[in-house]
């Protein structure tokens, strides 16, 4: 279509319309964020703002956020049990990272299906396996019994919700400083060794530095997603964990309160924003999705102090090596990293495993080992219209979230991959910030519009939601294979003779299929396993399968919970295993 | 051929004495032994895979040999970790720290070493003279271009004066201009340091350019070993005389003619040789031989005792000389210097190459 104006243009209206046209490709997905993300999201904090009868600005809101202790507390739990869940995230998940990336390749794609698999693995699905395992008649608790030794409350207090937070945050601060880390050189850190520094020096001074981008990445997403939880600390934790979006929900579903929720929903959205702002000013928010990192002027005096830190850092591990040399000997010291992150799989795998036994048990209740096995329960998952009923609406839905989701990406990737202009940074962030801003934010914001448009119990409406938050993970996937498509190929077939439409469709589109695919299976299982837009625009009869368990998981825990976790887990796994085969295969 | 065995001669910089490595069933370095005099620019020449890298590595300490030992100043380095080894390593693609400024990259071998700060800051500015980068020395590797950086590998390497330098194929990513001009620079820096070097490369060209000793490689051994003039003017095999310039090989089988003389007698015909070029080969004796005549040796209507004819199929204009690309009746292809003020034959044209008996050499 372009082809045809660009013949009658001139010059210079042949390089305006060449720099301004790709960008069009994203009008759609602007135009869909700017509907059903930004002007919700607005909304609810104009809300904040407003006297609910007169519409008057005021403040009072906030004032009894601050003024009341129990929310403020609430407040101040939140922002501590996200900074403690991304600093145990970090710490755990640096040496399993750093491990993986220094295996073969082939290896490491092995090895990463054990963080993708719990990445994606429900939170639902996650919580209630902890449930399992530290609940009274639990897996620890069965074990300890045995040994004749005393339970300690595992569950309903910090110790439960840090474990389930941690659980959920680990794989993605891991998935997040990987690609940073297998980006570095290691050749740079020979280099050092070969320039005289200690494996010690050459570590700090060289590598870990070189990795500081994808450590604040993966603080800043886990830092992020940890705000907006609701489901690990209120299954694990007890009233001195609730944490804001639980109050948020509290708000909406029981009080319709919508003013006092966009308060709570202002103050998780402010943290965000300012977690962000501060990483955007020290490594710029474009190294999140791999863009490389805008590098600054060195000399200044915290660039001064850093390197000190990190000299005194090398000396301690030498020293550290020096101590441990004799119990651990040569071997053990290679060994290390390997046993190390051999654990830290099997603790991100287990828990899932752990819920396989206990959907075959014949006890009605959640006991570990089960006394017996049976069928029983996936008989109740199959012969209920209820669970059956969800989990078609589920399938359906994340179908038609998935297509959606790819088209709009795919388009505004494509559009990105190529444009010079000044805008481009910001839709590049626009479509990234649903995976900023907390769902919660997000979902309550939706909830707000619906009810106004009558979208509410509606599958439309959830479709609508849903995409709203894969639109990041789908426009990622396809974003990194197109970063790495050659467009000679594209300038190649123009040559040949093709018209921009065919070179789309004959060329370009086999070329990033993968990452199209990749794009699909991704949002379908965000849609599949979406549990915060669900609790607000599904209900009744129109219930999703997460909004079945969740409604389950607080009622009355049971097998059948189990039953429905291995299939949800089962078809989520399938799923991406395909993406990564397709994936790979797409490169 | 062993001098005493354990401690090599003080004058001996380097030896590397029975060093080998292997992959599984790959033979990357075969028993090697080689020996470099303090001061001298010697260069690792070969195709890839031919054993220069993995020696380099493993002299570096990058890579662990299966048997053999490094000696440098006649101490055994062989089991020293890499950064306690007093070596230095340009690498391929300059290994600059991307995270450090020009100078700081400059400075940290000498930070490594414990030097005090004003000493560093001191060496680290001579150094960026040294190499007239002077006012880069606040840049990130990233802000220079690619001979720039190459500048700063150097500086980063020289800085703290190892025992030997290492470099490996340190120009192989800068164009042809650049590369001569780095090829100079590289020989200046040696001449007024008189820094012991080891130099890996592909390019027979560059090896010929800059080395005192040219280390021949191929097949994970050590093919030849000598001076460039050496290599080039006495290859002692035809493996050494085809990688290194452009060499017509003649096949044949050593035989004595009517007269007791030595001639070739190959598929394009009977070659004289000259007693001294037929004695001075290892092939001397009666068997399988090539012929090597270098292409300033042949000679195109002119003199010479032996004499090949064919059909002119190209000529190469090269600026200061042209080739004439002669097709022969056995379908082999021979390359004629042109003599000077002489122009070229019309393709097609039949011509007779003449060269005389003592010219070329002889390999088994």
């Amino acid at each position: 279509m372009s082809a045809v104006l660009l013949h009658g243009a001139d010059e210079g209206g042949l390089r305006q319309r060449l720099r301004f046209g790709p960008l069009w490709l994203a009008a759609p997905g602007i135009a869909f964020l700017a509907v059903f993300f930004l002007y919700p999201v607005l909304r609810l904090l104009g809300l904040s703002v407003q006297d609910a009868d007169t519409g008057a600005w005021t403040g009072e809101h906030y004032a009894r956020i601050v003024d009341t202790g129990v929310y403020f507390r609430v407040l101040m739990g939140t922002f501590r049990i996200a900074g403690l869940t991304a600093l145990f995230s970090l710490l755990l998940g640096y040496p399993l990272a750093y491990w993986l990336a220094q295996l073969p390749e082939r290896k490491r794609g092995v090895m990463i299906l054990a963080v993708m698999v719990p990445f994606w693995t429900s939170y639902l699905v996650k919580t209630f396996a902890w449930m399992v395992i530290l609940g009274r008649t639990g897996v620890i608790g069965g074990i300890l019994a045995a040994g004749g030794l005393p339970q300690p409350e595992m569950l309903h207090n910090e110790f439960g919700v840090m474990i389930g937070m941690v659980h959920a945050m680990l794989p993605l601060a891991v998935l997040t400083m990987l690609p940073v880390m297998t980006g570095i050189d290691r050749r740079l850190v020979q280099a050092a060794e070969t320039l005289g520094a200690a494996p010690g020096h050459a570590f700090w001074l060289v590598y870990f530095q070189l990795s500081l981008p994808g450590i604040a990445a993966a603080g800043l997403l886990t830092f992020i997603s940890s705000l907006g939880f609701f489901i690990v600390p209120a299954l694990l934790g007890g009233p001195q964990q609730t944490m804001l979006a639980q109050l948020i929900i509290a708000q909406i579903q029981e009080m319709l309160n919508w003013a006092f929720a966009g308060a709570l929903a202002t103050f998780m959205l402010a943290a965000a924003l300012v977690t962000c702002w501060v990483y955007d000013r020290i490594f710029g928010l474009s190294t999140l999705s791999g863009e490389g990192s805008r590098r600054k002027k060195g000399g200044g005096r915290m660039r001064r102090a850093g390197q000190g830190i990190l000299s005194a850092l090398a000396a301690l591990t030498a020293m550290a090596a020096r101590v441990t040399a004799p119990v651990l000997g040569e071997r053990g010291r290679d060994r290390l990293p390997a046993v190390y992150s051999t654990l830290v799989l099997v603790f991100l795998v287990a828990p899932a495993i752990v819920v396989v036994p206990i959907a075959f048990t014949s006890s009605p209740f959640l006991d570990f080992p089960p006394p017996g096995y049976s069928l029983k329960w996936f008989e109740v998952y199959f012969g209920s219209d209820l669970w059956l009923g969800a989990t078609l609406r589920s399938f359906g839905v994340a179908f038609a979230t998935a297509i959606l989701a790819t088209l709009i990406a795919g388009l505004a990737a494509l559009a990105l991959a190529r444009s010079t202009s000044r805008w481009r940074g910001a839709i590049f962030a626009l479509f990234l910030a649903p995976m900023i801003v907390p769902r919660i934010v997000i979902a309550v914001g939706l909830f707000y519009l619906f009810a106004q448009i009558g979208l509410v119990a509606t599958d439309l409406g959830l479709v609508i939601g849903h995409t709203v938050l894969a639109l990041p993970f789908a426009f990622v996937a396809i974003a990194a294979v197109v970063k790495g498509h050659d467009w000679r190929l594209d300038q190649a077939a123009a040559t040949l003779g093709a018209n921009r439409v065919q070179t789309l469709m004959r060329v370009t589109v086999p070329l990033i299929r993968g990452g199209l695919v990749a794009a699909f299976l991704f949002a379908f299982i965000t849609s599949f396993d979406e549990l915060t837009v669900a609790i607000f625009v599904s209900g009744g009869v129109k219930t999703t399968l997460p909004k079945q368990m969740w409604d389950d998981m607080i009622l009355q825990l049971n097998p059948t919970l189990a039953a429905v976790s291995v299939v949800v887990f089962l078809i989520v796994m399938a799923l991406l295993l395909i993406a990564e085969r397709l994936r790979r295969s797409g490169r | 051929m062993l001098p005493s065995h354990g401690t090599a001669p003080p004058a001996c910089k380097l030896l590397v004495d029975g060093l080998t490595k292997s992959y599984g069933s790959v033979v990357a370095l075969q028993p090697t032994r080689l020996e470099v005099p303090a001061g001298e620019f010697l260069t690792l020449l070969g195709p890839s895979g031919s054993g220069k890298t993995t020696l380099l590595q493993m002299i570096c300490g990058l890579v662990e040999p299966n048997g053999g030992r490094i000696l440098i100043d006649g101490r055994d380095e062989t089991r020293t970790p890499v950064h306690k080894r007093d070596i230095g390593l340009v690498f391929q693609h300059y290994a600059l720290f991307p995270h450090l400024t020009v100078a700081e990259n400059i400075g940290f071998p000498l930070r490594m070493r414990g030097i005090p700060g004003a000493d560093v800051d001191r060496r680290v500015r001579e150094a960026l003279e040294m190499v007239h980068l002077g006012h880069l020395g606040d840049r990130f590797p990233k802000e220079l271009s690619g001979g720039q950086q190459q500048r700063v590998a150097l500086a980063r390497c020289f800085v703290y004066q190892p025992s030997v330098i290492l470099m490996d194929e340190p120009l192989g990513a800068l164009d042809k201009k650049l590369r001569e001009h780095m090829q100079y620079e590289i020989k200046r820096l040696h001449r007024e340091t008189g820094a012991t070097i080891i130099y890996v490369t592909h390019d027979q060209e560059e090896a010929l350019a800059m080395s005192d000793r040219i280390c021949l490689m191929n097949h994970a051994r050590i093919e030849q070993i000598g001076t460039p003039h050496d290599i080039y003017a006495r290859p002692k095999t035809a493996f050494a005389a085809d990688f290194i310039g452009v060499s017509n090989i003649f096949r044949g089988r050593l035989q004595r003619d009517e007269g007791g003389a030595p001639i070739l007698v190959t598929g394009g015909g009977r070659f004289r040789l000259s007693p001294a070029t037929a004695t001075a080969s290892a092939a001397a004796g009666q068997g399988e031989a090539s012929l090597i005549v270098r292409p300033e040796q042949l000679d195109l209507d002119g003199e010479g005792d032996n004499e090949v004819s064919g059909q002119v199929v190209d000529t190469v204009y090269a600026g200061s000389e042209t080739r004439v690309l002669v097709a022969l009746g056995d379908q082999s292809t021979i390359t004629v210097r042109l003599r000077r003020g002489m122009s070229p034959p019309p393709l097609g044209d039949h011509v007779a190459v003449r060269w005389r008996s003592d010219a070329g050499v002889l390999v088994s």
